[in-house]
């Protein structure tokens, strides 16, 4: 009997003490899983905001707000806004910077992962990486001052003088460039300065993950470095490095301070690379702190409304693309 | 069941020589004084127990050593008398002359007629009717025909372990390579497919030489001609005990290491 | 003959020449690429010492701005409003962030784990001038006035995703025998956590902290309309008048924070738009100021992760 009370009461104790401790733990993982909920709650909550605050403008404007009309204008003053001109301002500067830095990212991705010495490839990946952390503004005044009159003048003289005169392609390079440089053209070259790193270092990592015995049948065979590369190697990393091109994609719409120093920010009709041009980010950067009328801050917002579902959908598409490499190829990865 | 197939050339001809070949990892001396003969149209084993550098040899014969910084392989590897160790040696050449079949089957996630086509495919064979003719010759000889004749286009990657195995040896012996050579070719797979690519060895030989890794000694009774016996020594360098036919290896062997080895009394 | 060989035996020798020749210009041009992305950097990291050292002096970083014309005058209200307005940031996204990277460290596979790793990449590919338009709206907005809190919670939410990955990865580093070890012990999951787990990730976890401060020292596009800009921002004397009026602690920091608040970037965006010389120069001073803060705390905080990682395999 006596031993019997005795047992129990230290079952009992054991209990509280393990209640205790769970207590402590409870609100932990309560704590934990709000915050994550949070955060997870944020992107509807800026949809969401947004879809709001520009919901007069959406009523008034309708689908008409997005198409390519021939009439399509950006009008604070009589209160009509479409934002086709800067839809087209931001489509063209992205694609063309994507078209330029994919070669450069992938070969670049290549040297690091495939080529480069051991102790070269820590430096090298930094210095590709630094390229990233200069700020956009910086960018921007170095693209105002320098890059413009120095590379973008004179490449874009050199597009006007031999492909202006192709015809349907030489609608791109027509109309004389602002003597500053201030030109679409200008805005892509600087986004595919900016977008190198971000393609380069999902590439590299892509690469890296390829397991090493696929490397070795290849060269076993008799194949050469490069034809390895290029017919084993990259054809099993497309799916990763698609997601890399979507992800800088996805950087490049929107990029705001370097594309709006050197632009020349103004809507005109012609397509041309070298004339100025307005992207969805810029204007945004430039009207929004001044907009008088409430319908104008709507519709800028409306705009960043446009700019948030295309990023946002492209980076789903990316993470997807780029998580499905990474499942196909999990323990046997490259030193 | 010693080398029981009969011999397209009943003398032997010399078709790869080894002397004092050393390898290094940086300053760790993986191989010391390695001398071998491997003659045409015969089967070479070679046995050790894990570790000892078998591996590394084979892999400095196609170069495949390359690949790792700081490798580096001193010593004649000799071709038909030609030293294809020296400095100006065609690696691309060397290597489609010597096919390597690797331990675990690699395949390209390609579909099974890309994979063996390959090889031809570099060396500028484009028409349809030729890589077929070059795919089907290399299947047969791999015995897999039968199984993949109606699925060429499918993906390698729904075959087999062992279907894998031999369509890697398919796609190496595509490009004709003089030697071949199989590191544990078949320790990944299950006794079936293992006997599968035994007999394989056996049919294939009499126009290839080949050279087996294993560490299955009943396998390198059962399969080759010649058997070499490696260990490490005090170093952890791996070298070469004793090398002579395969009845003379497992039944009356010189060295006593090789003689505890092949009884099983360790390793 | 075998057919192979009949098939390759015409124009071996120049097939053979081909293939090394494209293996040699095609792994060459990769690593010209390579210097190709460099020049870039080197050019702009080297013009802006260059251009901005010319115009920078101490007064720059001591002095409030003067009217054009007037000589002197610096970014001192760009620097303190930088430093604020990142503190509060860090602030803000810092305790959430390492909370939810202990959420997702120790649930990897539940819905909640994987949607939240998820939430955290798309997140992090929201344009910064969205996330500015977002923090408009919930905090300027409904407050009537632009502050430094709303550019602080715009580039919290910018930092957010940083701090996740980065904490997340280092936590992952930590030996799992030290999670198991302490909670053998008897250790609760929270002070495990806490006491056990983060300090030993505390050097990785840091660095990540430094990272996502440098990447929202440097932007602009969620200030434009969330802090706007103040020439006027002096702390040192929105302290001094509080302390000689006898204010609170908080209305100090409520006057500190709760106007609108200039920064370094928001200087340049600003100085760089204006047709005078003068303030040409300045912009780029302060985009070295900018840089050299930026890319030092980047090397800074790579140098450190990198030591100490030496340390650990060492």
């Amino acid at each position: 009997m006596h031993t019997h009370a005795k047992t129990l009461s230290e079952a009992q104790l054991l209990k509280r003490l393990r209640r205790c401790f769970q207590h402590g733990d409870r609100p932990w993982q309560g704590i934990l899983i709000t915050i994550s909920i949070l955060i997870m709650v944020l992107i509807l909550a800026i949809g969401w905001m947004l879809w709001r605050e520009s919901a007069d403008a959406r009523s008034l404007f309708g689908l008409k707000f997005l198409l390519p009309t021939s009439d399509a204008s950006w009008d604070p003053v009589n209160d009509h806004f479409q934002a086709w001109p800067f839809i087209f301002g931001t489509l063209l500067t992205s694609l063309v910077a994507i078209l330029l830095a994919l070669p450069i990212s992938l070969g670049i991705a290549i040297f690091l992962a495939e080529l480069c010495p051991e102790w070269l490839r820590l430096p090298l990946n930094w210095l590709v990486e630094l390229l990233a952390a200069i700020p956009s503004v910086v960018y921007g005044l170095w693209g105002i001052f320098v890059f413009l009159p120095l590379v973008v003048a004179p490449v874009g003289q050199a597009l006007a003088n031999t492909l202006g005169h192709i015809p349907g392609l030489g609608l791109l390079f027509t109309g004389p460039m602002p003597q500053s440089g201030s030109s679409r053209l200008g805005a892509a070259l600087i986004l595919t300065i900016m977008i190198i790193p971000t393609i380069t270092a999902v590439t590299r990592d892509v690469l890296l993950a390829i397991p090493n015995h696929q490397r070795e049948a290849s060269l076993a065979i008799g194949a050469t470095q490069w034809e390895t590369i290029w017919q084993v190697v990259l054809p099993y990393s497309l799916s990763g490095i698609l997601g890399a091109v979507i992800l800088g994609l996805g950087r490049a719409l929107g990029e705001t301070m370097a594309v709006t120093m050197v632009i020349g920010n103004s809507i005109e009709g012609t397509p041309s690379l070298l004339r100025p041009g307005y992207t969805m980010a810029s204007v945004i950067a430039n009207e929004f702190a001044e907009a008088v009328t409430k319908l104008h801050t709507q519709a800028l917002i409306e705009v960043g409304l446009v700019l948030f579902f295309i990023t946002l959908l492209l980076n789903m598409i990316a993470q997807l693309l780029v998580w499905r490499v990474a499942r196909r190829t999990p323990q046997e990865a490259r030193a | 069941m010693v080398g029981n197939h009969t011999h397209s050339t009943p003398e032997l001809v010399m078709k790869m020589e080894i002397r004092n070949l050393s390898a290094f990892y940086g300053k760790f001396r993986a191989l010391t004084d390695i001398n071998l003969e491997m003659y045409a149209n015969r089967i070479t084993a070679i046995i050790g127990p894990s570790g000892c550098g078998k591996s590394t040899l084979l892999r400095s014969f196609n170069h495949m050593n390359d690949l790792t910084p700081n490798a580096r392989v001193e010593g004649k590897i000799l071709l038909d008398g030609a030293d294809i160790n020296s400095e100006h040696v065609d690696v691309v050449d060397v290597r489609r002359r010597i096919g390597m079949v690797f331990q675990r089957p690699n395949p390209f996630p390609k579909s099974i007629y890309d994979n063996v086509a390959y090889g031809p495919r570099l060396y500028g064979i484009r028409r349809k009717a030729d890589l077929d003719e070059l795919v089907e010759k290399s299947i047969r000889q791999a015995a897999l025909w039968d199984e993949v004749k109606d699925k060429l286009h499918r993906s390698a990657l729904a075959l087999s372990g062992g279907q894998q195995q031999r369509l890697c040896i398919a796609r190496a012996l595509a490009v004709e390579p003089e030697v071949i050579v199989m590191d544990e070719p078949a320790s990944a797979l299950d006794p079936i497919s293992t006997l599968r690519i035994e007999e394989l060895m056996h049919d294939i030989v009499k126009d290839y030489t080949i050279v087996i890794v294993t560490h299955n000694m009943q396998q390198a009774a059962r399969v080759s001609d010649f058997t070499a016996m490696m260990m490490i020594d005090e170093n952890l360098s791996g070298r070469m005990i004793e090398y002579d036919r395969t009845e003379v290896i497992f039944t009356r062997p010189k060295d006593k290491r090789t003689e505890d080895y092949v009884t099983g009394r360790f390793g | 003959m075998t057919r192979f060989q009949q098939l390759i035996a015409k124009n071996q020798a120049a097939l053979s020449t081909h293939r090394k020749t494209v293996n040699v210009v095609m792994l060459s041009l990769t690593g010209l690429l390579t210097l190709l992305a460099l020049i870039p950097l080197f050019w702009i990291i080297g013009y802006v010492v260059y251009r901005g050292g010319k115009s920078i002096n101490l007064d720059f970083f001591f002095h409030l701005p003067r009217p054009l014309g007037m000589a002197g005058g610096g970014v001192l209200h760009a620097i303190e409003g930088t430093l604020v307005v990142t503190l509060l940031a860090a602030v803000f996204a810092i305790p959430p962030g390492v909370l939810a990277a202990f959420y997702a460290v120790r649930n990897p596979n539940t819905p909640l784990g994987v949607a939240l790793r998820f939430s955290t990449d798309v997140l992090s590919g929201v344009p910064s001038i969205v996330i500015g338009l977002f923090a408009y709206a919930i905090m300027v907005k409904p407050m009537g006035h632009y502050s430094g809190l709303a550019g602080g919670v715009a580039l919290a939410i910018l930092m957010l995703p940083t701090i996740i990955r980065t904490t997340e990865e280092m936590l992952k580093l930590v030996p799992h025998a030290l999670y198991e070890g302490s909670l053998a012990l008897g250790a609760p999951e929270w002070k495990t956590s806490l006491s056990v787990i983060f300090p030993a990730a505390l050097n990785g976890v840091i660095t990540g902290f430094l990272l996502a401060i440098a990447r929202a020292a440097g932007e602009t596009a969620p200030l434009l309309f969330t802090t706007l800009g103040n020439e006027r921002y002096d702390i040192m004397g929105i302290i001094r008048n509080g302390i000689l009026q006898h204010q609170s602690f908080f209305q100090i920091f409520g006057r500190l924070v709760n106007q609108p608040v200039d920064s370094l970037p928001l200087t340049l965006w600003k100085y760089a738009q204006q047709p005078y010389p003068e303030r040409i120069d300045q912009a780029w001073a302060v985009a070295l100021v900018l840089m050299i803060l930026v890319l030092l705390i980047n090397i800074f905080a790579r140098l450190w992760i990198e030591t100490r990682k030496r340390r650990l395999q060492g």
